[in-house]
């Protein structure tokens, strides 16, 4: 019997043989924090250990409320600054470069057969490079600094296999919406998904990344998809260093096969407030909402921008609602920038906020107030995530979002495109 | 352990309603994070919770974001332990590294009502309740060890004192 993505890259890190199942205790290579490295460093402080372990695999990305948004944020950024140059970390990226998920992407960590841990949950979204990835908490973070160690129960393996080609009005979204719908937010809580089928080598990047990020949404430790030609081209501009792709064997052995057909996806929308409780555009189209947000480590990249700029290009947003736009990274921005796409955005009526958390968790630049409701592309919905507890939040693609500017109201997109 | 009085809730109580994410980078003493713990699921919660007290939920519990606080904020409000259905791993590894046991029992969860006093006995691996005692499977060592040491913060230092490195 074969071996999962997921038993050879925890098994090589451990030096032996790995069955899904088994513990085991291994040396990650990269670890990221984000604005909670403040507290992290407290914790590491209790450790009473003076130094970091391996200053080089540490990745610290701020990012959640970027600028800070209040005195106690600017202390809380403050401290790191310090903590980074008294450990001597020099992957690290201060407000200007956006979302970690991102940023970390982007500037070619996010690498084949990498053991990638983070102190946050979409930490899975590396997974679209071939890496595995997974979240882990505070003080593991910590714990892992000063003793380079962890332990990970290697997980079992759902395959996802996609075939067919987007419809019209359709995306990545729409897919993993569908999927999770479908499959529960808790289908593959300790468990790896593995996206593979004839469609996968149609999927951008940006595509690929929405899957692997909402991947945690379906409660999964790590999602992936194997590195192919496209991943690869993009790496030989990128990569920070070297990496050897890790592949499943074609005998290896999965908890389940699920299969999905793109080409008779329709859109789709998440409603309140479980990520899992998703209906097609046509049982909720005309639903009023008061605010958009375009954007997220989820749908803020260019491919993104771009399909809501052509939908709202020369048109006005409605005059009830508002929308955010919040581009995963600086980068993101600026291609969207140079190709006119922010100023049509702009143009519409829409908000240009710092890429960066933001609204997405409800910290600051957007909040609900109670009795309101979001349409928005972000990954999670939960209840009162965005501010007030008597908020309601949607969750659809960048299309739909856009087309429901224009119309104040969740409208299908097939109609603008 | 003693016994406890059981709050009981739903499937999918998440990480946001465990603990905002308003509040993750502005509360960081334990007396301030008790008093917003479970706010936007059971705003009552965290002013009538007792030292000892059970919670008893569904399937899921903490999904959502990797904030430790969601598992600490029960912890420091006096929660004893949580057991449900299944938990989500993250959550799952931040609650044993927090030191707050985690027992996994769909029979249990099933048959204990809301506001009963229950015992959990980690040794034997089983939950005393009105209805009934029910078995569970205990944690592995390497997890035990952890939360015997009173959370991975303090395990670690033991490991780094023992190991030297």
């Amino acid at each position: 019997m074969g071996a999962t993505f997921s038993e050879k890259v925890l098994g090589a890190k451990a030096g032996k043989k790995v069955k899904a199942g088994e513990v085991v205790t291994v040396s990650p290579d990269y670890i990221l924090s984000h604005d909670n490295t403040a507290a992290i460093s407290q914790k590491f402080a209790q450790l009473g250990v003076d130094k970091v372990k391996c200053p080089d695999k540490i990745i610290i990305i701020l990012d959640h409320v970027v600028p800070a948004s209040t005195e106690k944020y600017a202390q809380n950024h403050k401290i790191i600054r310090e903590f980074v140059e008294k450990q001597g970390i020099s992957n690290f990226f201060d407000i200007h470069n956006g979302i970690c998920h991102q940023v970390l992407s982007e500037s070619g960590f996010a690498l084949p057969g990498k053991l990638i841990l983070g102190a946050d949950s979409h930490t899975t979204s590396y997974g679209a490079f071939g890496a595995f990835s997974a979240g882990i908490g505070r003080s593991e973070v910590a714990s892992v600094w000063a003793t380079d160690k962890i332990w990970l129960r290697v997980p079992d393996t759902i395959k996802i296999e996609l075939k067919g080609s987007f419809a019209r009005g359709t995306f990545a979204k729409d897919a993993i919406l569908k999927i999770i719908g479908e499959q529960g937010a808790d289908r593959a809580n300790y468990k790896a998904l593995e996206f593979c089928g004839r469609a996968v080598k149609d999927l951008t990047l940006a595509s690929r990344l929405v899957f692997a990020n909402m991947a945690a949404e379906m409660g999964a430790k790590n999602g992936y998809f194997a590195p192919d030609s496209r991943a690869l081209d993009f790496l030989k501009q990128h990569a920070r260093t070297d990496f050897k792709p890790v592949f499943s064997d074609s005998d290896a052995e999965y908890e389940a096969v699920l299969k999905y057909d793109l080409s008779i996806l329709e859109p789709q929308v998440a409603c309140p407030h479980t990520v899992d409780n998703v209906k097609p555009i046509t049982e909720v189209e005309g639903i009023k909402f008061h605010q958009g947000l375009i954007g997220t480590c989820t749908n803020g990249r260019f491919e993104d921008l771009k399909v809501a700029a052509d939908i709202l290009r020369d048109k006005k947003i409605h005059p009830a609602v508002r929308v955010l736009i919040l581009p995963a990274s600086r980068k993101e921005f600026l291609k969207a920038l140079k190709k006119g796409i922010i100023e049509v955005l702009a143009e519409a009526g829409c908000v240009i906020l710092n890429s960066g958390c933001g609204p997405c968790l409800g910290a600051h630049q957007g909040i609900l107030a109670p009795g309101e409701t979001a349409l928005s592309t972000a990954n999670r919905n939960f209840q009162g995530r965005m501010g007030s507890r008597d908020s309601k939040i949607f969750l659809a693609s960048p299309a739909t979002v856009a087309a429901s500017a224009l119309t104040g109201k969740i409208t299908d997109p097939r109609k603008y495109l | 352990m003693n016994k406890g009085k059981v709050w009981k809730y739903g499937d999918n109580v998440n990480t946001d309603v465990i603990f905002p994410g308003k509040y993750t980078y502005v509360l960081m003493e334990p007396e301030e994070m008790a008093k917003h713990a479970l706010e936007d699921l059971d705003p009552g919660f965290a002013a009538q919770v007792k030292a000892g007290d059970i919670i008893v939920a569904g399937r899921n519990f903490g999904c959502g974001s990797s904030r430790e606080q969601a598992a600490s904020c029960l912890k420091y409000a006096g929660v004893q332990a949580v057991i449900a259905v299944s938990f989500a791993r993250i959550f799952f590894r931040n609650a044993i590294n927090q030191g707050l046991p985690v027992v996994q029992s769909e029979k249990a969860v099933r048959n204990i009502s809301a506001g009963e006093e229950v015992e959990v006995d980690f040794e034997s691996g089983q939950i005393k309740a009105e209805k009934g005692t029910f078995k569970f499977h205990a944690l592995p060592d390497s997890v035990l060890n952890i939360l015997q040491a009173g959370g991975l913060i303090e395990y670690t230092k033991l490991f780094i004192k023992n190991d030297g490195t």
